[in-house]
């Protein structure tokens, strides 16, 4: 095995853990819900300015952003939830459909009209160079990005097995009308969830923040990639997100090695047809 | 009471009505409406706002009192031609997409009445929108996209004012060359990397053109999706294929990516000359630093005022403006509005056929540009500038520096690049 395909494998996978960590906020919502969160790259943008002005206003490093960036996404989660989404929840599907359109919309053009389109970076995070292995080169930011998204995962699966709140989101997950008959708070689970996937997603900002540009229009792409995670790994799977996540970002660079780099992307939503054409529900999906 | 106060409803609409007549008759008179597109949101909007700032710097100077400046129309307040008549641009926003450049070219031109187009700065959406203007018979003049292949369409209406990509890939080989010659330094590989939409496929398709000519092997050919978010795939690659010389035709974005990775990746050829990103504004203050060595295509550096006076005035302008520095993209942008109004003043009517007529006739003498150009002539064919050239610049200690042709440098190029573990 080359050195090149190796060090691929390792790339394919520090990007694949944040797809996941961010894919996995995007399920959560949904599999509760059925809402589709448009806004989804737009919150990770929103993370990663926070965490910018942090950095920039009160020098405070990114690694020690991550509690704040969550914790106030955590809250607009649950702004959102409380006075936009609720409202059309019992509403027809296409309102649903749209609400998240039209706060996506405004997140991003509020963002450029604050902050202006202009690329920033933060400039000398704590975490920045490489390890080096041999001919392996390993980000550290990104290996801490990578460790970070993993413990995230693992202590929501956790939270969700163990915990009485988490039974009680799983529960509304698998069927809403049967929660709600057990006496499971089914508006107080939604409202947890929107908040818990919009801090999943403040997280992985908050990481993406330590390496990656910051505009108003970075969350584009990821967005894209995630609802594609979401549906490969099966709508509502938190395991299947988790997979998905791992799969796409190897499949993702590999395809860029030994094939042809424009195609990169090409492939990636390939797989996805793929999945659907064989396993319409998902990887992981009932 | 109902009536009376219909009556005196009417009354005052009356009024409004003959009032904006009036108004509107004026302006016919004194107002040109200019079209322009450029990407104002999306991926890029920062570039796009960069290029308005120029656009409505040139504006300024046409329709104000700039005595002292050596530009066409600077020293008279408007067209004189005209009656004095005063440029009006009314910018749309194409978000960097194709189809949005040919749909808000045709509003303007149906809706807003705009009889001349400027922009686009994407080649893939100035391709578009001057297809549009083609069809409606408008005059386009473009001086902010590089695509070889938009003189190439023998379109009647379309201009162009800057160098295109032929001419700047043949300058960076030259630029090797003289290299070559003058360190006494040999390099036989070169890899194409570049973004996959009109501009940077023709600046790769010219690349593996003329590489041969010159003697160069080309040991990668990577094309890649501008909006990528991970591009350690393609610096693998260009690791494995281990040129000499890299040359690489990006966006903003990619351009921040890419040097990310190349750092993280340990991507080490003796150098590597670029094009357009990695001059963006928006690109230094996001990668600091990490930008320097980087060769760049340009029209226009800060520097060229210590040649030419015209630079420094301009900027000042700018600067007084803006509180910014005049970037090249700035620079591009800030010439079309100034072949347009030059062409309908000697027209002396904004019809489209004369002024195609005028634009054909144009020759701007090199000191009226801000560029170290010998002036602007259009081909009378495909409608390029024929005096049209690139320059290279390098960025040392985070600045702009003019690095070739070496006769005009303002200061010796740095090469090869050091390795990225030995740099601060």
């Amino acid at each position: 095995m080359s050195e090149q395909l190796i060090q691929q494998l390792v790339n394919g996978l520090l990007i694949g853990f944040l797809y996941s960590l961010i894919a996995i906020g995007l399920t959560m919502i949904w599999g509760v819900m059925n809402i589709i969160n448009f806004a989804h790259g737009d919150f990770l943008m929103l993370s990663m300015f926070i965490s910018f002005w942090l950095y920039t206003l009160y020098g405070l490093d990114p690694i020690f952003s991550i509690p704040i960036c969550t914790g106030l996404l955590f809250l607009l989660g649950l702004l959102i939830y409380k006075y936009l989404v609720s409202k059309v929840m019992t509403g027809p599907a296409l309102a649903q459909l749209v609400v998240t359109f039209g706060v996506s919309i405004f997140i991003a053009n509020a963002a450029v009209l604050l902050w202006t389109p202009d690329f920033k970076m933060i400039e000398k995070p704590l975490l920045t160079g490489t390890w080096s292995f041999g001919t392996i080169q390993l980000s550290i930011p990104k290996a801490v990005a990578s460790a970070g998204s993993v413990l995230v995962s693992l202590a929501l699966f956790l939270f969700l097995r163990k915990s009485k709140t988490g039974k009680a989101i799983l529960a509304t997950e698998m069927n809403r009308n049967s929660a709600l008959l057990m006496g499971v708070n089914t508006d107080r689970v939604n409202a947890l969830s929107f908040a818990i996937g919009s801090a999943l997603v403040g997280i992985a900002g908050a990481f993406l923040s330590m390496y990656y540009y910051i505009y108003p229009g970075v969350g584009g792409t990821f967005g894209l990639i995630s609802f594609c995670i979401v549906a490969l790994g099966g709508f509502g799977s938190i395991e299947g997100a988790f997979i998905a996540g791992i799969l796409i970002g190897i499949v993702q660079t590999l395809g860029g090695y030994f094939f042809d780099p424009a195609y990169k992307y090409a492939i990636v939503f390939a797989l996805y047809l793929v999945t659907v054409w064989i396993r319409p529900q998902g990887l992981l999906g009932w | 009471m109902r009536g009376e106060r219909g009556r005196g409803l009417l009354f005052v609409l009356t009024v409004l009505l003959s009032l904006s007549m009036a108004s509107a008759g004026v302006a016919a008179d004194k107002v040109i409406k200019i079209g322009a597109v450029y990407p104002l949101t999306g991926n890029i909007a920062s570039t796009g706002l960069d290029c308005r700032r120029g656009v409505e710097l040139a504006v300024d100077i046409i329709n104000g009192k700039y005595p002292d400046l050596n530009l066409p129309l600077a020293k008279d307040a408007g067209l004189p031609n005209l009656g004095g008549a005063k440029i009006e641009i009314v910018f749309a926003d194409t978000k960097g997409e194709p189809r949005n450049g040919q749909a808000e070219a045709e509003r303007l031109v149906t809706q807003e009445k705009v009889v001349a187009m400027i922009g686009a700065y994407q080649s893939s959406v100035t391709k578009t929108a001057s297809q549009a203007t083609e069809r409606l018979k408008i005059p386009y003049v473009c001086s902010d996209s590089s695509s070889p292949a938009l003189t190439e369409r023998d379109l009647k209406y379309f201009f162009r004012v800057s160098p295109h990509d032929a001419i700047f890939v043949r300058d960076q080989f030259n630029f090797l060359r003289d290299l070559e010659k003058a360190r006494n330094v040999k390099f036989h590989t070169i890899a194409a990397l570049y973004e996959n939409t009109e501009f940077g496929s023709n600046v790769g398709k010219q690349i593996l053109k003329v590489a041969p000519e010159y003697g160069y092997r080309v040991v990668a050919d990577i094309s890649y999706a501008a909006n990528a978010t991970d591009v350690t795939s393609e610096v693998g690659r260009l690791i494995k294929a281990s040129p000499d010389v890299l040359m690489h035709a990006s966006y903003i974005t990619d351009a921040i990516l890419f040097t990310k990775t190349f750092k993280e990746m340990g991507f080490n050829p003796q150098g590597i000359t670029t094009f357009a990103g990695y001059i963006e504004p928006g690109y230094l203050p996001a990668v600091k630093g990490d930008g320097n060595y980087f060769v760049i295509r340009s029209t226009f550096a800060l520097d060229l005022a210590k040649r030419k006076p015209l630079v420094a005035k301009v900027n000042e302008l700018f600067k007084k403006k803006y509180g910014i520095d005049m970037s090249e993209n700035a620079a591009r942008s800030f010439t079309a509005p100034f072949v347009l109004a030059d062409a309908m003043n000697r027209a002396k009517t904004t019809e489209a056929e004369a002024v195609v007529k005028a634009l054909l006739a144009t020759d701007i003498p090199g000191d009226q540009v801000l560029y170290p150009w010998i002036g602007i002539k259009f081909d009378p064919q495909s409608h390029q500038n024929i005096y049209a050239q690139g320059t290279l610049v390098q960025i040392q200690d985070q600045n702009y520096v003019t690095v070739w042709p070496f006769d005009s440098a303002a200061a010796p190029v740095i090469w090869p690049f050091p390795p990225w573990k030995s740099r601060k």
